[in-house]
């Protein structure tokens, strides 16, 4: 490449300027559109356009068979509201998430700093880690429902081997310990995305920073606690709200392995809203409110996003 | 992206001013890397462990499965399970499915994104900022919390039941990823590099594909693998818009081995193999780029 670069430096040619006047500032005008033109219309017609969808139905009357029935106020959100279970579902959301998001976040800073350690195959244990990210969660799932079964499951064997039970539990038909296992595969699937944004922000603290600390006499923790981990803040900041997010909208864990059940007791608001259109006589109409409530939430939490990145307009990035 | 990569070389000494003082550490101690390596590897497995419990129950046969208190190991070794359930079940129709979706949604993404992305990154222009947010923005939109609003629109459209929703909507949820980590890329390629190029009367398009693109390959690949490993692990749209079982992706297809009439644990878990493994290689090339690439732009 160097060389062809070199050898012909002569052949100047730069690209003739349009035309001149008004076409001229039009045609700036339309110049990104057909490089930016395609993927504005693809994200506006399959991301954009169902948030519109959704904000109509959540208004509409829906048949269980799918049929719009016309118009139905603010029915659907007076309907949702009046449903018994949506308090207990909200509060266990937010239990779900505010749990699932701190214990990833806090066993990910150990991950990420033993990542970062140097030691023979450090490669192999970082592939390990990355299992988890690159699998269907929903076959993970699966197989942590396998585990837990009562009588076959793995789990119940090795707890009964240790001494932690004495006799085979059916963890998940109880909502709190389905709950608290489901937290866990979240937990198991949050790790390894958290843990390599957490890598990647160690890496980028550089090595005279830690040298200068030890001249000065700073432990180990003395170091982690005011070098490591406030150079940590933006990384943590978006790890934890990206999080957030994805925590938030899981659904193949508790669809698989509770199904939300018994009732919706072991629903949070995303299995919920899913479970309102189409399980039973669903009806969309009111599950599409559930989901206009939920997708407000996550708004909220996009702009926090764009405040931890830094969003300045034009100069990004 | 890729500076943020540490080398696995042993740490040079920084300052060559004060090499007459003995360095303190050259290497860290062997004890501490022992540790270090022992828990490394016992957190290694424990990462692998429900994938090793999946290879073991899928090479059971099927009396082991209802086996009370139950064996770690197979017994007997059954491989045949791994040959029934492409005889028994219709997973080939399920993962050509899956890789019609992943592969064609991978495509048309890459087609999207590449042109916008380089655009972006080598020009001004008035609409950028809002193109950018937009693209910032929809990055966190997730499928699953918009599936009322996309089973409605295909309804609309009458695509329910079929591949080209799949695509279409893989393909564009995946579209803002692909276009940060390119822009990303592109961004950190010096524009001199092109001029250089168009000296040589290379075209923009040459300019291109002979100079960018080589250098961004990294980028590429990982917009490639990323976008095709989401496409391949989407549930919660193909399981609402499909119905018919020859056009269910494997995500959808898996669950159905276990029901209340039947429970196949080794066929599904058999088949989730098939599903996982090949996506998991495909990851690990990738894992060198993920750790910058993910945030691209966004910590730096």
């Amino acid at each position: 490449m160097h060389d062809t670069i070199e050898a012909r430096g002569a052949g100047a040619r730069a690209p003739a300027p349009p035309s001149r006047g008004v076409l001229r500032s039009i045609g700036r005008a339309l110049a990104p559109l057909p490089w930016i033109g395609p993927s504005v219309i693809l994200i506006a017609a399959v991301v954009l356009w169902p948030v519109i969808e959704m904000v109509r139905t959540s208004l509409l009357r829906i048949s269980s068979s799918g049929a719009t029935l016309g118009n139905r106020g603010t029915g659907n959100y007076r309907n949702l509201f009046d449903e018994p279970d949506l308090v207990s579902v909200l509060l266990r959301t937010v239990v779900w998430v505010v749990g699932v998001v701190l214990v990833t976040i806090v066993v990910s800073l150990a991950l990420g700093q033993l990542l970062n350690a140097r030691f023979p195959g450090r490669r192999v244990v970082r592939w390990a880690v990355i299992v988890p990210w690159a699998a269907s969660v929903l076959m993970t799932a699966l197989t942590w429902k396998w585990m837990l079964n009562v009588y076959y499951g793995v789990v119940n064997k090795i707890l009964e081997g240790v001494g932690v039970i004495d006799h085979p539990v059916n963890w998940l038909s109880h909502p709190t310990s389905a709950l608290i296992w489901m937290m866990w595969v979240a937990v198991f699937v949050s790790l390894p995305f958290t843990s390599f944004v957490i890598l990647a922000g160690l890496q980028t603290i550089p090595g005279d920073v830690y040298e200068a600390a030890r001249v000065d006499g700073a432990g180990h923790f003395r170091t982690y606690f005011s070098i490591t981990l406030p150079l940590l803040r933006p990384s943590l900041l978006v790890a934890a709200i990206i999080n957030v997010i994805n925590v938030f909208n899981s659904f193949p864990i508790i669809y698989a392995m509770t199904g939300g059940g018994p009732g919706s007791k072991t629903d949070t608001s995303t299995t919920f809203m899913y479970k309102l259109a189409f399980n039973g006589a669903g009806d969309v109409g009111e599950s599409a409110a559930m989901a206009v409530v939920n997708f407000a939430l996550i708004l909220i939490l996009v702009l926090f996003y764009l405040r931890a990145v830094g969003w300045r307009g034009e100069t990004r990035p | 992206m890729t500076q943020t990569v540490t080398p696995q070389t042993p740490p040079t000494p920084r300052n060559t001013r004060t090499h007459a003082a003995p360095r303190v550490r050259v290497r860290p101690r062997r004890g501490r890397v022992v540790i270090l390596a022992a828990v490394g590897y016992l957190v290694a497995f424990l990462f692998v462990a429900p994938y090793l419990e999946m290879v073991f129950t899928a090479l059971k046969p099927d009396r082991e499965l209802t086996k009370s208190p139950t064996t770690f190991l197979p017994e007997h070794w059954d491989f045949g399970n791994f040959v029934d359930v492409w005889k028994a079940a219709p997973i080939w129709t399920n993962m050509q499915v899956s890789l019609i979706v992943a592969g064609v949604a991978t495509v048309i993404a890459l087609a999207v994104s590449l042109p916008a992305a380089y655009y972006t990154a080598r020009n001004r222009f008035f609409l950028r900022g809002p193109f950018l947010l937009l693209v910032l923005v929809t990055q966190m939109f997730a499928p699953t919390a918009l599936v009322i609003g996309i089973y409605r629109e295909m309804v609309a459209l009458d695509l329910t039941d079929t591949l080209l929703a799949l695509i279409l909507v893989n393909a564009a949820f995946n579209l803002p990823f692909c276009i940060w980590i390119l822009h990303g890329y592109f961004s950190s390629i010096p524009k001199e590099l092109e001029e250089a190029a168009y000296l040589d009367g290379a075209g923009r398009v040459q300019a291109l594909t002979r100079v960018t693109l080589p250098l961004s390959l990294p980028g590429l690949v990982t917009a490639v693998i990323y976008t095709f490993i989401g496409a391949w692990n989407e549930y919660v749209v193909a399981l609402t818009i499909t119905s018919s079982p020859n056009r269910q992706p494997l995500t959808v297809a898996v669950p159905g081995f276990v029901t209340s009439y039947q429970e196949h644990w080794q066929y599904l878990f058999a088949t989730s193999l098939f599903a996982i493994v090949p996506v998991v290689i495909l990851f690990v090339f990738i894992e060198r780029y993920l750790i910058g690439g993910l945030t691209a732009g966004s910590v730096k």
